[in-house]
This record gives structure tokens, C-alpha cells and sequence, in this order.
């Protein structure tokens, strides 16, 4: 019963607006945590070390995003792979009356997040593609996340990439979170919804960004000047 | 005026169609559209060709059998109206209108611009109905309805099941029909008996005639002719949500 409800096409649309949810909830109280960047070396560091000293928080909830994020993906190819059947002849003259260009996009928006998260992961959380920056210790011996990522952002083309991935995801979202409410049955006053969208993907998209481009403005400085090379 | 056409012309199901150029000449700003290819027709025919086909059946917008996807948009470019009522004068003299079938491989094409819209009526008859023990007809109101529930019942009772939301549907999805349906009979009193039954099997039955997702562009709603609301999208799927938990 469960089974042929997920399986369903509105119950797809319920599994990609509750994965939605998630991975919504991830990127902002990951933004929060980033942002303590802006308090300073000893604010970030130690909010890092305390969330690694959590495993029994922290590994339960990694492994609830991961699965979110398979399902996201997973039912968003497969939905994508259906509507593309169920108009196996298209317009010769086709045209757009309403839908938004973000609405049009999901699925590209999404896979080049997708590309830039592994890339992200392979940055901060595995230390493959910077590993000098990556076993930078601060003076209580802590991990130092603050040097790291202020030296990977001096790279124009990192910060670029993180910039240019935050904008994907502020399209991704203008259109997720107003489409969030419909899937999820709550959808009361669509055009509030639909600002409020907009302005919940630009918050997030500024927030984000407001770190890579405060480093290469030279507003962030790593301590003692920073200088590995 | 005079325009330029392209129609869509196929024999049949499994024939390869084309794009016929047809000049229509002399046309009224006061015809409708179909008036318009009524008066091409006959050209057609006193030529000795074959006229093209196209659905329609009361042309005062309420019968749902029109269709027709002009210039890329279901019903062509006026806001809430059907195939039917739109008049000529919409248009310019000498432009040049491209007239296609809805395209859904639910809808497969029977000829030229005509295609079967059965898929609509086999999800009706899985749950867009009520039953009721057959007699003498039930007094005028015997069951009370709420002005609330008859107004969202009639909003929804609007549509006329033309397929225009799955025709411009990006994803060839029929949500805004199946949910109009259910929405309706769910709003009255009558509709309680087999109100989660209902949601769930038109769904099964949307779900296995090949329509597509509904992805929330509404495209749907901006060419619905009796302009039937996204939101009703969103509250059949709370009904689906709820027959399913309570099953
Ligand atoms: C941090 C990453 C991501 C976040 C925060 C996110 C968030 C969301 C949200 C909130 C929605 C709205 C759900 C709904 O339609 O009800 C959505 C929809 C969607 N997402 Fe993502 N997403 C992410 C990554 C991805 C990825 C990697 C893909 C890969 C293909 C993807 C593909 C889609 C698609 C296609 C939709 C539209 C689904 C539909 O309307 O049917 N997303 N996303
Ligand atoms: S012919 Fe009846 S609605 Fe157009």
C-alpha cells in the first residue's frame, strides 16, 4: 500500500517536496553555521569542532541527507524520463505561457548542483582537491577551518565556482520552495508563495555568497596574514 | 483578411503527418476560428481535396470537444476562452498561424487535428461519478449544502474536460482535470460515501493511461478555458495523501 503510494505520481511529487524539505533545511542551517566566518577564527573553529565531536548527531544526520538526496535525484530522473514519454511527439511551434525559467530548468539546475556538490565535498570534507589547506591546524590544535577556506576562496576560480553554484541554487529554490507548498497539498495563496520563494532562494543565495566574495575582496584575511605558498 | 496557415494533416493513428499550407482568404474579424476553417473547408473541398479534421460540437464554449493548439498555445491566445468563441479579429491580417493537435501520447492522434481524448473518460468512469439507489427523483433540497461547499463545488464542476491543461502541460500531465474531478464531487455531501476511493482510483487510472507529472509550472491553469485554478491540484493531492493514510 505504502509501496503504490510512493510509486504514484502524486506520491512522487510528495517524496520530492518532503526530500525538498530536507535538503532545504540542510542548506540553511549550513549557511548559519558558515556565516560564523564574519565572528572570526575562534567562533568557526570551535562550532566545528563541536559539530565533530557529535558523532551520534552528526552521523545520523548525514546519513538522512544522503538518503534525502539519492531520492531527490532519483525521482526527479525518473519523473523527467516519464514526462518526457508522455508527449513523445513535441510542438513543432511550441510556447510558454507562464512558466517561470527556473520552472523550466529543475532538472539542469539540479544536476549542476549536484557536480558542484561532490566537487564541494572533495574541497572542505575530504580535503582531495586542496590537501595543503586541508591539514592546517589553529593554535588550540583544532582543525582549522577558517584558514582553509579563506586560502581556497583567495582562488578566483574556487570562489567563481562557489558563487556561480550559489546562483544555480537560488534557481533551483525560486521555483522548489513556491512548488513545495503545491506538491505538499498547502498551497492557499500561490502568488505570496511565490515571492516568498524568491526572496527565502535570495537570502540564501547572498548569505552563501557573501563569503567567497568577502575573501577575495580582501575583507576576510587569513590570521598572521594567511600566507602558505 | 487573408491568412497563412499551417494544419497539421495526418491520415490516421499510425500515419506520418505533416504541415499543409493552406492561404485562407477573405476572412470576417467577426468569424471564430472554427468559422474560419469551416470557410478553408470548403475551399478544400471545391478544389476535390480532403477537408481538414478537427474536433467540435456546441461552439459556445461549454461542451469541451474544441481543441486545437494555435501558435503553440491550447485554444490560441486569448485568456479563458475555447477554440469556439475565439474571434478572428485576434489576429492580424497576413499572419501566419501554425494549427496543431494536443500533443500527449495519451491523446494519440486519430486525424489531422482530432485526437482521442478516451483516456479522459476511462478515468471518469474509475471514480467521477456517485452512486445513488435509483427511484423517484430526491426532493429539491433534501440535502443541505453549504454555500461554501456549492461554490468549490461549482468552481471545480467548471471544467469541461476539453484537455487543454494536458495539451499545455510541459509534461503532457492531466493533474488539473483529475483534480477539478475530485474536487468537485469531494466538495458535496453526495460525493462523501466513496470520496477516497474516488481520488485513488482516478489517480491509478491517470497514472496508467501515460500522463506526465505535474512539475507546478502551470502552464495548466494560464489556458484553461473555464480557468479551473492550480489550487485545486494541491487539494487533490491532499486528498490522495489523507485516502491513503486512512486506509
Ligand atoms: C542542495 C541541493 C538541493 C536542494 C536544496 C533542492 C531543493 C528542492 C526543492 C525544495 C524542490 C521542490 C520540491 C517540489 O517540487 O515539491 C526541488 C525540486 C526539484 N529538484 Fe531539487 N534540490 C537540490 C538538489 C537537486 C538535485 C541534485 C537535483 C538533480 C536532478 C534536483 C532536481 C530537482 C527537480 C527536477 C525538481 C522538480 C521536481 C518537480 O517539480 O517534480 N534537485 N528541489
Ligand atoms: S465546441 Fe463546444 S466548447 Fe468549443
Amino acid at each position: 500500500m505504502c509501496l503504490k503510494f510512493l510509486k504514484s505520481s502524486v506520491g512522487r511529487k510528495y517524496l520530492m517536496a518532503v526530500t525538498g524539505v530536507f535538503l532545504l533545511g540542510f542548506v540553511v542551517a549550513h549557511m548559519l553555521g558558515n556565516l560564523q566566518i564574519f565572528l572570526g577564527p575562534e567562533a568557526l573553529n570551535s562550532y566545528a569542532e563541536h559539530l565533530q565531536n557529535l558523532p551520534a548527531l552528526l552521523w545520523p544526520a548525514r546519513a538522512v541527507l544522503l538518503g534525502a538526496f539519492i531520492l531527490h535525484v532519483g525521482v526527479s530522473i525518473s519523473l523527467a524520463i516519464e514526462n518526457r514519454r508522455a508527449r513523445s511527439i513535441p510542438y513543432a511551434c511550441g510556447a510558454t505561457v507562464e512558466a517561470s525559467y527556473a520552472s523550466r530548468t529543475m532538472v539542469m539546475s539540479g544536476l549542476i548542483i549536484l557536480a558542484f556538490l561532490i566537487y564541494h565535498l572533495l574541497n572542505f570534507t575530504f580535503g582531495v582537491t586542496h590537501p595543503r589547506f586541508f591539514h592546517l591546524v589553529d593554535a588550540k590544535g583544532r582543525h582549522d577551518v577558517y584558514s582553509m577556506v579563506i586560502l581556497s576562496f583567495r582562488e578566483l576560480p574556487v570562489s567563481g565556482a562557489y558563487v556561480a553554484a550559489m546562483g544555480l541554487l537560488c534557481l533551483h529554490l525560486s521555483h522548489g520552495i513556491s512548488g513545495l507548498f503545491q506538491s505538499l497539498g498547502l498551497a492557499g495563496a500561490m502568488p505570496a508563495l511565490k515571492r516568498a520563494g524568491a526572496v527565502i532562494a535570495l537570502v540564501i543565495f547572498a548569505g552563501n555568497s557573501s563569503i567567497p566574495l568577502a575573501v577575495w575582496l580582501g575583507w576576510l584575511k587569513a590570521v598572521g596574514g594567511g600566507s602558505v605558498e | 483578411m487573408n491568412l497563412k496557415l499551417r494544419i497539421w494533416r495526418q491520415k490516421n493513428s499510425g500515419a506520418k503527418g505533416y504541415f499543409q499550407k493552406v492561404d485562407a482568404k477573405g476572412i470576417s474579424p467577426d468569424m471564430s476560428f472554427l468559422e474560419m476553417l469551416d470557410v478553408v473547408n470548403e475551399e478544400l473541398l471545391a478544389k476535390g481535396e480532403e477537408p481538414v479534421i478537427f474536433d467540435h460540437d456546441c461552439r459556445e464554449g461549454i461542451c469541451g470537444a474544441c481543441s486545437l493548439v494555435i501558435n503553440g498555445v491550447a485554444h490560441g491566445p486569448e485568456r479563458g476562452t475555447t477554440t469556439c468563441q475565439l474571434h478572428m479579429r485576434h489576429f492580424k491580417d497576413g499572419q501566419i498561424i501554425v494549427i496543431e493537435p494536443w500533443r500527449a501520447s495519451a491523446f494519440p492522434v486519430l486525424k489531422d487535428l482530432a485526437v482521442d481524448r478516451g483516456a479522459f473518460d476511462r478515468i471518469i468512469q474509475a471514480g467521477g461519478f456517485v452512486s445513488v439507489g435509483a427511484g423517484g427523483a430526491p426532493d429539491g433540497n433534501a440535502i443541505p449544502v453549504s454555500k461554501n461547499s456549492a461554490e468549490l463545488a461549482m468552481d471545480a464542476a467548471a471544467c469541461i474536460g476539453c484537455g487543454a491543461c494536458v495539451a499545455a502541460c510541459k509534461n503532457a500531465s492531466a493533474m488539473l482535470f483529475v483534480a477539478a474531478k475530485v474536487s468537485h464531487l469531494a466538495a458535496l455531501p453526495q460525493g462523501q460515501v466513496e470520496r477516497a476511493a474516488r481520488v485513488e482510483r482516478m489517480v491509478a487510472q491517470m497514472d496508467q493511461e501515460g500522463f506526465g507529472n505535474c512539475t507546478n509550472q502551470f502552464e495548466c491553469q494560464a489556458v484553461c478555458p473555464k480557468e479551473i485554478g492550480v489550487w485545486f491540484i494541491a487539494k487533490m493531492n491532499k486528498e490522495y495523501l489523507k485516502a491513503k493514510i486512512c486506509q
